[in-house]
């Protein structure tokens, strides 16, 4: 049994109060860690005290979490019930979750980026429903006259067997309410787990498959008009002028104007990222009227900076990886004097282009701006940050700004930047009507905020032994640097030097599904398979050599290195078994294998190809992961094998090119996207079972893939790939 | 603009819109029928697939004016209680993620499975190659579709 404390220096993290109809509410803070590190007991932040997440007790029975974390189909919706459940002792199907409203006094922090909403839910659901229960059973000890420690719970029901008593939380709950908040409470051992741990179906499973309306583009209210933009053609370019006369005359149109998003006294957040300072809009009646304007629409635009060719990109990458920079990242040992002294070395250069995010859903965002308050709704991560950029732009204080989240057509990263709500609102403000923001697929595709594109070159010096002894990464991405100096081989490797540059690009840029390792695992894991093969071991033992090092005796501070070898070299061992790898029945003819850490998970996957008619096609990916304790371990799976398809087809199939600033693909037909008859045949996932806390699932299993693929086609095809998408790579050697 | 009678999902109605506007704006502007998709517009993805009597059509290509008699299911009228075979199989399979694609797949896989209510995988691959699925669930519309069709001829 693990007792937390509720209270830190008198200081409560948790309110309970009386509900107006009858029930109980407990209040807690989204943010508290039970469990505070040492270092974090010397200065908690303050923020652990605000109160920002709800959890009601209905007279009824039924209880309600208020969640602050808006769904992207990462399925937290059907997760936070459970763990509230669990702790609380209650039927998981009597528990709901509702999205909370955005009100920055309540909620501090509503993102669904980075794998992390269970992360940071975790421990503080579990202290609120644990909490709650210690309450309930408290109240009915009082109205009982029993002892609390015998009264006993289960799904939602006290009882107190020598007396014969019984009573649903609901009937309790007011009574509960009174209660003082205890200042410690049990949580369960993990090994008493009832619902943690098991499959559970997605509770909004019914209403998709119906076709409800849930998406911000399924929004209609009262009065509402259709709005679109056109934004510049290219990047570097901005608006100048137009001729609107005849469009403003086409059926349903209601106007057409340029408009300033971003003027410059606006105090913007990172998450504008790189929304278009100029645009013009155009409103109308129905969507198709705005298209059929937006097409006969004559818009001028003017250079503002230097227009970028993929040529250009492709180029100045290079020659950054030819350039020392200034100071390195990270350096242990001295890398110069090991090559030097190598046996054998090795040097292979690898390539990613743009890509855009492509959620299924185009950006759109419903706002209703009248001149006392902003009524805003749509599929956006990040809505605090966006109420901000709001009071600024609208220049309205925030208590008038209003904020709903819809249920998003997935995310990956794009739905963390929001101009496109700062577009809507503006656009309803010139209006003075509500509008529904409509992007077409083909301005979602082109307003830029991609994945940047990237380089990376690797050496490596073995000895005479085929030990790694030396290590030297440097990397260049547009906007981004993209080398994670403190991951492996860190630590494991004596000479270890990692380099990193920026370029400098008008292409908007941000974070897209596992920013960096999106790219840079693919190129490590490929480029190990190399010096494997170079240094004549198995590339599964290789690696293993390499982590035990790490392990046993780490080279430099330990501290230091963002990984922890053993879980690392754990999944590895577990994909290795699961597989078969090396088993003699299995040549490892046609298979490739890798690992990687990011978001605080470990994944290893081996993957099988077999040629069909001449064409390499994915037969079986097994997959090891290792996040902690699996909350939902089938909707765990379902995020796993999504991010190994999307990690395919992303590396296999997909690319932004430009011209002359201009977007080359601008909608499916020219930017693929992975099939149904691409998709691996078969994946088959496997937890660690470890206890430790959760941690991210959305997209820890897309990264290593990249590698694992290179590596299969590599054994099936004889050719190494050095440049994504593979499909269209040409490069024979890197 | 022009008048038309459509029969969308067992009911007629009737309406006044421009006749080059494709089915899929009439469904979602007009008709207020919002599960049907709206993903690339140019017959790409899929995401706007609905029943044309019994074949699966991309509603953004199809201009109201083609319609004429024809009768219109969307996903909203594949079953009465969201319990058709296939939306069973979906819910059993738990497929989805996000959730928007899935609309117009299982409006394809259910056309694809009356007419072909055996397939192979081979054959449900192909029939579902044009349904992008961008959250990558394929491997499980893959199931839901092979269950729904074991039901079914059970
Ligand atoms: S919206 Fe019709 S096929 Fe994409
Ligand atoms: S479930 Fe998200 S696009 Fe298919």
């Amino acid at each position: 049994m693990t007792l937390i404390k509720t209270t830190y220096n008198r200081r409560s993290f948790l309110k309970s109060s009386a509900l107006a109809g009858g029930g109980m509410m407990l209040s807690f803070s989204w943010l508290a860690s039970c469990k505070p590190s040492p270092e974090q007991i010397k200065s908690l932040p303050k923020e652990w005290f605000d109160i920002n997440g709800f959890l009601k007790i209905a007279d009824n029975g039924l209880v309600t979490i208020m969640s602050p974390n808006p769904e992207i189909g990462q399925n937290i919706k059907t997760a936070m019930p459970m763990i509230v459940a669990e702790e609380l002792d209650t039927a998981w199907e009597d528990v709901i979750v509702e999205q909370a409203p955005l009100n920055t006094d309540i909620f501090t922090r509503q993102l669904a980026g980075g794998s992390q909403s269970i992360r940071q839910g975790w421990e503080s659901l579990r202290m609120a429903g644990a909490t709650a229960r210690h309450m309930l059973i408290a109240a009915a000890a009082e109205a009982w006259q029993v002892p609390a420690e015998e009264i006993t719970t289960d799904a939602g029901v006290l009882s107190h067997k020598a007396s014969d008593k019984s009573a649903g939380y609901g009937e309790m709950a007011s009574a509960a309410a009174n209660i003082p908040i205890p200042e410690e409470v049990a949580l369960k051992d993990i090994n008493d787990f009832k619902i943690i741990g098991t499959d559970r179906k997605n509770v909004d499973g019914p209403k998709i498959v119906s076709g409800k309306p849930l998406f911000g583009l399924d929004i209609h209210e009262e009065g509402m008009l259709i709005a679109m933009i056109v934004h510049p053609p290219a990047f570097g370019m901005t608006y100048k002028s137009m001729d609107a006369e005849t469009v403003k005359s086409m059926p349903g149109i209601k106007d057409v104007f340029p408009i300033e998003v971003y003027p410059e006294e606006v105090e913007k957040q990172w998450s504008d990222g790189g929304g278009i300072p100029q645009l013009v809009a155009i409103v109308g009646e129905t969507t198709w009227q705005c298209m059929q304007a937006k097409k006969a629409l004559a818009v001028e635009w003017e250079e503002t900076s230097k227009p970028e060719s993929s040529a250009y990109h492709e180029e100045a990458l290079t020659k950054l990886l030819n350039t020392t920079p200034q100071a390195p990242a990270r350096e242990d040992g001295d890398v110069k004097k090991a090559f030097k002294n190598a046996a054998k070395v090795i040097e292979r250069t690898y390539s990613a282009p743009f890509l855009a995010h492509n959620t299924m859903e185009p950006m759109n965002f419903f706002a209703n701006v009248t001149s006392d308050k902003a009524e805003l709704k749509g599929p956006i991560q990040t809505p605090e940050f966006l109420e901000k950029t709001l009071a600024s732009r609208l220049d309205m204080p925030l208590e008038k700004i209003d904020i709903m989240m819809t249920r998003m057509g997935g995310g990956f990263g794009r739905r963390l930047y929001g101009h496109f709500g700062v577009e809507a609102a503006v656009i309803s403000q010139k209006m003075q009507a509500p509008i529904k923001l409509v992007y077409t697929r083909e301005d979602d595709m082109t307003q830029g905020t991609y994945r940047p594109a990237y380089k990376v070159r690797y050496k490596a010096g073995l000895d005479e032994n085929g030990k790694l002894i030396a290590w030297h990464v440097r990397g260049a991405g547009a906007n981004d640097d993209l080398v994670f100096e403190n991951r492996f081989p860190a630590g494991a490797v004596d000479n270890y030097l990692a380099e990193k540059h920026r370029l400098d690009s008008n292409v908007t840029t941000g974070a897209w599904r596992a920013p960096r390792s999106n790219f840079i695992a693919g190129a490590e894991q490929s480029f190990l398979d190399e010096v494997a093969e170079l240094a004549e071991k198995d590339p599964i033992e290789f690696r293993l050599e390499l982590f035990e090092r790490a392990i046993a005796n780490p080279v430099g501070d330990p501290e230091k290195n963002d990984y922890d070898p053993e879980r690392y070299a754990g999944v590895l061992k577990l994909v290795k078994e699961k597989s078969g790898w090396n088993s003699g029945s299995n040549d490892n003819s046609m298979r490739g294998v890798s690992a990687y850490f990011c978001h605080n998970s470990y994944v290893a996957q081996v993957l099988d190809i077999e040629m069909e008619a001449n064409t390499p096609t994915v037969k079986k990916v097994w997959c090891a992961v290792d996040c902690g304790i699996v909350i939902n371990p089938l909707s765990g799976r379902n995020q796993i094998e999504g991010g190994i398809i999307d990690g395919i087809g992303h590396a296999t199939y997909s690319q932004m090119t430009f011209k002359d600033g201009k977007p080359e693909q601008e909608n499916f037909d020219k930017y693929q996207l992975i099939r149904q008859q691409q998709a691996p045949k078969e994946i088959e996932t496997f937890y660690v079972d470890n206890g430790i806390n959760p941690t991210g699932l959305g997209e820890p299993s897309l990264p290593p893939i990249m590698g694992a693929l290179a590596n299969a086609l590599y054994k099936a095809t004889g050719r190494r790939h050095y440049s994504q998408p593979y499909a269209t790579d040409k490069q024979v050697v890197g | 603009m022009a008048n038309f009678t459509l029969k969308v999902n067992g009911k007629t109605q009737q309406l006044e819109v421009d006749p080059t506007t494709p089915v899929l704006w009439v469904l979602r502007d007009h008709l207020k029928l919002v599960g049907t998709k709206y993903g690339c517009g140019i017959a790409q993805c899929g995401a706007c697939t609905v029943h044309l009597n019994d074949n699966a059509v991309r509603s953004c290509q199809l201009p109201i004016s083609a319609v004429g008699e024809q009768e219109i299911t969307t996903i909203e009228g594949l079953s009465e209680n969201g319990d058709h075979p296939v939306q069973k199989a979906w819910i059993e399979e738990d497929v989805y993620q996000c959730g928007y694609c899935q609309a117009g797949q299982i409006m394809n896989a259910s056309a694809f499975l009356k007419k072909n209510p055996n397939p192979t995988d081979a054959e449900i691959e192909t029939a579902m190659n044009g349904n992008i699925c961008r959250c990558g669930t394929y491997t499980r519309i893959k199931k839901a579709i092979k269950k729904a069709a074991s039901t079914e001829n059970a």
